[in-house]
């Protein structure tokens, strides 16, 4: 009798731990976030330019700063950001699940992703297109040459589809070797494995930087092989935070379109007479609480991060060493793809 | 002598009870599993997470660069989770009788009676146990690939037969048409013309594997050993036997029954830690299902797949090994 009362006492507990299990969070974002006082913002392990850390534990990159300007606008500190490194494997399901409030990772925006997750895709951040790396003792000139060519891919990305497409297309029958972790695809490539390396443009410009031991002797071929427009994503169920942080992003490309920039965001608001920065600038209007938020969250994120140009200039631009030119990164009216919607 | 009165089943017994109580606790467990299952579906839906298996007839749009059975990025997903499971089962039968042929050599070789090869197969089974697996396959995988030839200037092994550069082994295979001969591998630029290759990818994981587990399957084999007891040795040394003799015909028998249910272990965990070759390019189960989960976001059909295979390959190995177990047992009186 004694071991019967004890086993059912047992039985029951563990059903009543799984009936008391916390249910998941699927409400609004923006109340978690000013509760917690922090944004939780899913970034890259480690990728030139975009999010990384540097030996004091500072992460810099262009998807950090949008998280700092995101930030700044919903809580006041930039700083008041919580960074959660990511592989490609687990991003999804981190955002899914609630452990981050974005994910700005270097993202590339597909049918797929906005519509099978649950998950939003907001504004691009950055348009990028995938291309190869050689050894410049190849004399390879362009990647119709790559016929047979072994390449080097990292998994848990969109690359490995542009690769096939680009190779059944020209016929090329190139053969993929597919790493999990970017350490080993850098290792493999600069070890002579495999004859390119395919991966973003950008990323290739980060790696080359970064990891070859001398620069000049990879070559970065001219063709783009697919459009990736990189960008961060919320998830669904929440549209109050979706157009928070879409339209922090727009704010800054606005910014940059209207003159607004770090240093002179508190001279403009003061005395600018343009109707156009007098409403982004929260003067005239208040847009932000619009959006839940107050009047001066483009201010505060201007002031943290400065706008889009400054962004790209401090972490990708052409002097640093990645030293990408803006390109289709540019503005609209500039020849470029970035285009703004109007803040009104 | 007279036969002993049939016992009558009683519910109100201990076996009876025990039986009740194991059936009670069946029925809580595989509801707790339902309950788990019913949630995690429901929550996906909640959150417009697409979910079911319905994705595996797609076409699954990337190349797979090492395959034993033809395949197209045309091909269906489940196709390449079938290239997967092919390419981990190679690498695991083919690690399996590396490893326990080494390791049978290396636990033997601590009974020899020359010192050198005793602290030799010492020295080996302490190192090779101590360092964790994935950096002695990262260690191979990335001495092999920084100092083999480029595959334009390859080594030559066993003449001009076999080939060895950072493409891979290159060595030849029959072929049927148009008629039977062997294709001998040539290099020409990146590729080999003819013969079959294997990468430099699975060569790592093999070699990193084999020699890894070899070390424990060297310590089962010692204890197996051991566990004859001397006078065995000594009644076939006094019948004439010499020492090879007696430890192939009279020891080594005897101890497969301490040997073998350990050593089912290590065969597991060589199959198990065949899913490391992710970290350095080999394309096994694992990498395609990363493959597979990224390009369609269907993580618990993709994980839960993983997880069926390993079982499956885990339970047939350990059965397949009871099996062998009941043969080489000794039956006692």
């Amino acid at each position: 009798m004694k071991s019967l009362s004890a086993l059912g006492l047992r039985v029951s507990l563990v059903i009543a731990s799984f009936a008391f299990a916390p249910v998941a969070m699927a409400g609004k974002t923006l109340d978690a976030i000013k509760s917690r006082g922090q944004v939780v913002c899913g970034v890259n392990t480690g990728l030139a330019g975009f999010s990384g850390a540097d030996s004091q534990g500072k992460w810099t990159g262009l998807d950090v700063d949008v998280c700092r300007a995101i930030a700044a606008a919903v809580l006041g500190d930039a700083e008041k950001v919580r960074w959660v490194p990511l592989v490609a494997q687990q991003r999804f399901t981190a955002l899914q699940s609630g452990e981050v409030d974005i994910l700005s990772r270097n993202t590339t925006f597909t049918l797929t992703r906005d519509a099978s997750l649950g998950l939003h895709q907001t504004a691009v951040t950055f348009y990028d297109g995938q291309g190869f790396m050689v050894p410049a003792s190849t004399k390879i000139k362009s990647a119709k040459q790559l016929k047979g060519a072994t390449v080097c891919v990292q998994s848990g990305t969109t690359t490995e589809k542009n690769l096939t497409d680009f190779s059944r297309a020209n016929k090329l029958d190139l053969k993929a070797v597919v790493y999990e972790k970017l350490e080993a695809v850098n290792a493999a490539y600069f070890a002579g494995r495999c004859q390119a390396y395919t991966t973003d443009a950008s990323g290739l410009a980060s790696i080359r930087s970064k990891e070859a031991k001398n620069p000049k002797d990879h070559v970065i071929l001219p063709e783009l092989i697919s459009k990736e427009p990189l960008g961060p994503m919320v998830r669904r169920g929440d549209d109050e935070w979706f157009a928070i942080t879409k339209w922090v992003i727009y704010g800054l490309l606005e910014a940059e379109e209207y003159g607004v920039t770090q240093a002179n965001v508190d001279k403009l608001k003061a005395e600018s007479t343009d109707p156009v920065v007098q409403r982004i600038l929260g003067k005239s209007e208040d847009t932000g609480k619009l959006l839940g938020l107050d009047r001066d969250w483009m201010v505060r994120a201007l002031k943290a991060v400065g706008n889009y140009s400054e962004i790209f200039e401090r972490n990708v631009g052409e002097k640093t060493p990645l030293g990408l030119e803006r390109g289709t990164n540019a503005l609209w009216n500039d020849g470029g793809l970035m285009y703004a919607f109007p803040i009104r | 002598m007279a036969t002993p009165p049939k016992r009558k089943w009683s519910w109100r017994s201990g076996a009876g009870r025990a039986l009740v109580y194991q059936a009670l606790l069946v029925v809580v467990l595989l509801g707790l599993l339902a309950y788990l299952a019913s949630n995690t579906v429901r929550n996906m839906q909640a959150r417009g997470i697409q979910s079911g298996f319905g994705f595996l007839a797609d076409a699954a749009g990337f190349d797979i660069s090492e395959s034993l059975i033809s395949f197209e990025s045309i091909d269906p997903y489940w196709k390449a989770f079938l290239v997967g499971l092919l390419n981990t089962l190679r690498v695991a039968a083919i690690g399996i009788v590396l490893t326990t042929v080494l390791g049978t050599l290396l636990g033997v070789g601590r009974f020899a009676s020359n010192a050198l090869v005793r602290g030799a197969c010492y020295a080996y089974v302490e190192l090779f146990r101590n360092v964790p697996v994935l950096l002695q396959l990262l260690m191979w995988y990335l001495l092999l690939v920084e100092y083999l030839p480029a595959p334009q200037e390859p080594i030559h092994l066993l003449g001009d037969w076999v080939f060895l550069s950072k493409g891979g082994l290159a060595f030849p295979v029959p072929q049927w048409s148009p008629h039977w001969a062997w294709s001998v591998p040539v290099p020409s630029g990146f590729l080999m013309e003819g013969g079959a290759t294997v990468t430099p990818e699975f060569l790592a994981v093999l070699l990193g594997l084999s020699l890894y587990t070899a070390a424990f399957v060297a310590e089962v084999v010692r204890s197996g050993i051991a566990s004859v007891s001397r006078g065995q040795a000594d009644a076939a040394a006094s019948l004439g036997l010499s020492p090879a003799q007696t430890m192939r015909l009279v020891t080594l028998p005897q101890a497969l029954r301490v040997i073998v249910p350990p050593l089912t272990n290590q065969y597991l965990n060589l199959t198990k830690n065949s899913s490391l070759a992710v970290a350095i390019g080999y394309p096994d189960v694992v990498s395609i299902a990363n493959t597979a989960l990224n390009q369609t976001g269907r993580a618990v059909e993709c994980i839960a797949i993983i997880m069926l295979v390993y079982l499956s390959t885990s339970l047939s190995t350990s059965a397949l090994m009871n099996a062998y177990n009941r043969r080489v047992a000794i039956a006692e009186r």
